[in-house]
């Protein structure tokens, strides 16, 4: 029960902070608004899921949002400068950020190196990377970009499924089954809960840890052919800041920091409430771009103070000693009888 | 004797980064006196790295205990913002004492969040990140407030002795904390927190409290280096100010080679690590090369740095996995 708590409190606040915005802005129960949500936060909402698995491993991938941005680039030099067709560069670019992420995961497997700091020089790598290629934003004009902008399932209502939107909810169901039921998803489970008593399991340790960061920038890379589409442009400096907003809405979905626990549902969950709140500002438009950060920040605390309570509540002290050694834990001496 | 030696790598990976710069740019190690200041390359790299290095004072403390702090640049916005609005209002013992005050405020809520609430640091230490911003642009309403206050600019683009007020600004603080944690047991406590909590706390040390201590700390240097930086242009910018610099104060105490672990810190090498990074920078903008190598540089840096530590790390690096 107390497993699925953050996931039902995440529910709960999506559906009654959209009732709250339907009854004070009606157009919120067109399928406009709601082809507008999945379609605004397609991009990130791919990212999410690539963080979701780093995140249950017991990790964190600092680099997606400069894997973005160098995709994006990178497309619109190789598509619009150098004459690659589009699929192609769409491999190309798959295959260098899988690449990329498993040559981070084996830096954190073989120098047994922190995650944070690997994936750390790894933003700044790419970051760099991409504005090594351009600094400048480029336009791309190659014909199957202005026929996907076109195409579209339309909903009843005026409202439009986008193919991002299709993309992103595809990544969603393939990521929740690769999640939930596969031997891999159940490694990553088991690599957050203990890397230790995994590997003496015979879980091929490294092997999972390099497939689960190769496979975060790959989905990130993904993202940048999304954003890409949407925006039909390359720029370095697109999708600064998005590891930090997957983290925020990862964590209001209910997965814990900690590893080991949370889902994909989840983090579907927290990405779409952080378009909400994003929707609602713009509809209110009195308020400031800025509430969203701060409301952002503010549904974060709440919910890692939820998941704290949580864990407090499952009763499981020794657990919850074990899982954070870095921490001042209990009295001092003389308290003891 | 024993300090030198032990930030023998540091020193000569200094005299390195210089020399390179000194090829890439002949003049770069001269210096003149001109209208009671000193100018030149050499002094630019301590006056730019300056925001940094009082960064990097308060996250090599942080990172002592086994935490981090990425909130330092979003404080850093909140701080140039507060002083910015008020420069021209209020005598600047007001104005530093709100800024500071705040940044104090800032790290406070951290170290509750994390002494108290038992959040991990990074996650911690994100709500502030995420928040802060939205903060300081609270303050200044968006728009990017510009001030007169020739008492505030003083702080930025004065000088004291030919020396300029942000490099004056670092060593003050430096000698600051270092009486507050070398002279007293306090930096022992630190080492001894970030080694084992569980063992220092049953050793009878408040390591709530020291934790609290040191989030605080490093408010306030962030809240100083915003103030800096606010005064070296003349106004606060809640976008842009302190925008990544968490990453290079990261960065400065890693090149420090204080252990992400904890345990163990150098003040003066955390400041040195700050100045490496400035000097790398100013070197190759003077070189020619595009700016934009900057990054890939530094990615190099951290990981060579993180490579050479790794075979020390490796016993301990389980610890750092499960949180």
């Amino acid at each position: 029960m107390s497993r699925n708590l953050p996931v039902l409190v995440a529910a709960l606040l999506f559906a009654a902070g959209y009732s709250l915005c339907a009854t004070q802005f009606p157009a919120f129960l067109t399928t406009r608004v709601v082809g507008n949500l999945l379609t605004d936060n397609a991009f990130l909402g791919i990212v999410a899921v690539g963080t979701t698995f780093v995140i249950i491993s017991g990790g964190i991938d600092l680099s997606v949002g400069s894997v973005v941005g160098f995709t994006t680039v990178f497309l619109a030099l190789a598509i619009d400068r150098w004459g690659i067709p589009p699929l192609a560069a769409f491999g190309i670019v798959l295959g260098a950020a899988a690449l990329f992420g498993a040559a981070m995961g084996a830096l954190i497997h073989v120098f047994e190196m922190p995650p944070f700091i690997v994936t750390l020089a790894g933003m700044f790598l790419a970051r760099g990377a991409g504005f090594l290629l351009s600094t400048e934003s480029v336009p791309i004009n190659a014909p199957l970009y202005s026929a996907v902008a076109d195409l579209s399932v339309s909903l009843p209502g005026g409202g439009r499924l986008t193919l991002t939107a299709c993309v992103m909810l595809a990544v969603f169901l393939v990521g929740g089954v690769l999640l939930h039921a596969t031997r891999f998803g159940a490694t990553v489970y088991a690599l957050g809960g203990s890397r230790h008593t995994t590997g003496l399991m015979g879980v091929r340790v490294g092997r999972n840890t390099i497939a689960i960061y190769a496979l975060s920038s790959l989905l990130a890379a993904l993202a940048g052919i999304v954003f890409s589409l949407d925006t039909a442009s390359g720029t370095p400096l697109s999708a600064v800041g998005v590891e930090l907003d997957a983290i925020a809405a990862v964590v209001i979905g209910g997965t814990l920091l900690t590893g080991g626990q949370g889902g994909i549902l989840g983090t579907f969950l927290g990405v779409m409430i952080g378009g909400l709140i994003q929707t609602a500002i713009t509809f209110d438009g009195t308020l400031s771009s800025w509430w969203t950060k701060i409301a952002t920040g503010l549904l974060l605390f709440a919910f890692i103070a939820l998941q704290q309570g949580s864990v407090a509540l499952a009763g499981r002290p020794g657990r919850a000693a074990r899982l954070r050694p870095e921490q001042p834990v209990g009295r001092p001496v003389e308290a003891r009888p | 004797m024993r300090v030198l030696r032990s930030g023998a790598p540091q020193l000569l990976a200094f005299a390195a980064v210089l020399l390179a710069d000194r090829l890439a740019s002949p003049q770069f190690l001269a210096v003149h006196l001109q209208d009671g200041r000193l100018f030149g390359s050499l002094v630019d790299v301590f006056n730019r790295g300056a925001p940094v290095a009082l960064l990097s004072l308060g996250m090599v403390l942080v990172v002592a205990t086994g935490g981090i702090d990425l909130s330092v640049g979003a404080v850093m916005a909140i701080a140039g913002a507060v002083a910015a609005s008020l420069a021209d209002s209020y005598p600047l013992p007001v104005v530093l004492a709100a800024a500071l005050g705040t940044g104090l405020a800032c790290g406070l809520w951290n170290g509750f969040l994390v002494a108290s609430l038992r959040i991990q640091p990074i996650v911690a230490t994100l709500i502030l990140m995420v928040a802060g911003r939205g903060i300081a642009q609270l303050i200044t309403e968006g728009r990017i407030v510009t001030f007169a206050s020739p008492d505030l600019a003083f702080l930025g683009g004065g000088a004291l002795l030919g020396v300029p007020m942000p490099v004056v600004l670092v060593l003050v603080m430096l000698l600051l904390t270092l009486a507050l944690v070398r002279g007293s047991a306090l930096g022992l406590m630190i080492e001894a927190t970030g080694g084992n909590a569980r063992a220092s706390a049953l050793a009878g040390i408040d390591t709530r409290s020291v934790t609290v201590a040191v989030y605080a700390w490093s408010g306030l240097c962030a809240a100083l280096a915003g103030v800096v930086a606010a005064a070296d242009i003349l106004g606060a910018d809640a976008n842009n100010a302190g925008l990544w610099l968490e990453l290079d104060a990261i960065l400065a105490v890693v090149v420090a080679g204080s252990s992400l672990l904890g345990g163990r810190f150098s003040l003066w090498l955390a400041v040195l690590g700050a100045f490496i990074i400035q000097a790398m920078n100013t070197g190759i903008l003077l070189s020619g090369l595009p700016p934009e190598l900057n990054l890939v540089v530094k990615a190099a840096v951290v990981l060579a740095v993180l490579l050479v530590q790794s075979p020390r790390l490796s016993g301990l690096t389980l610890l750092l996995r499960k949180p």
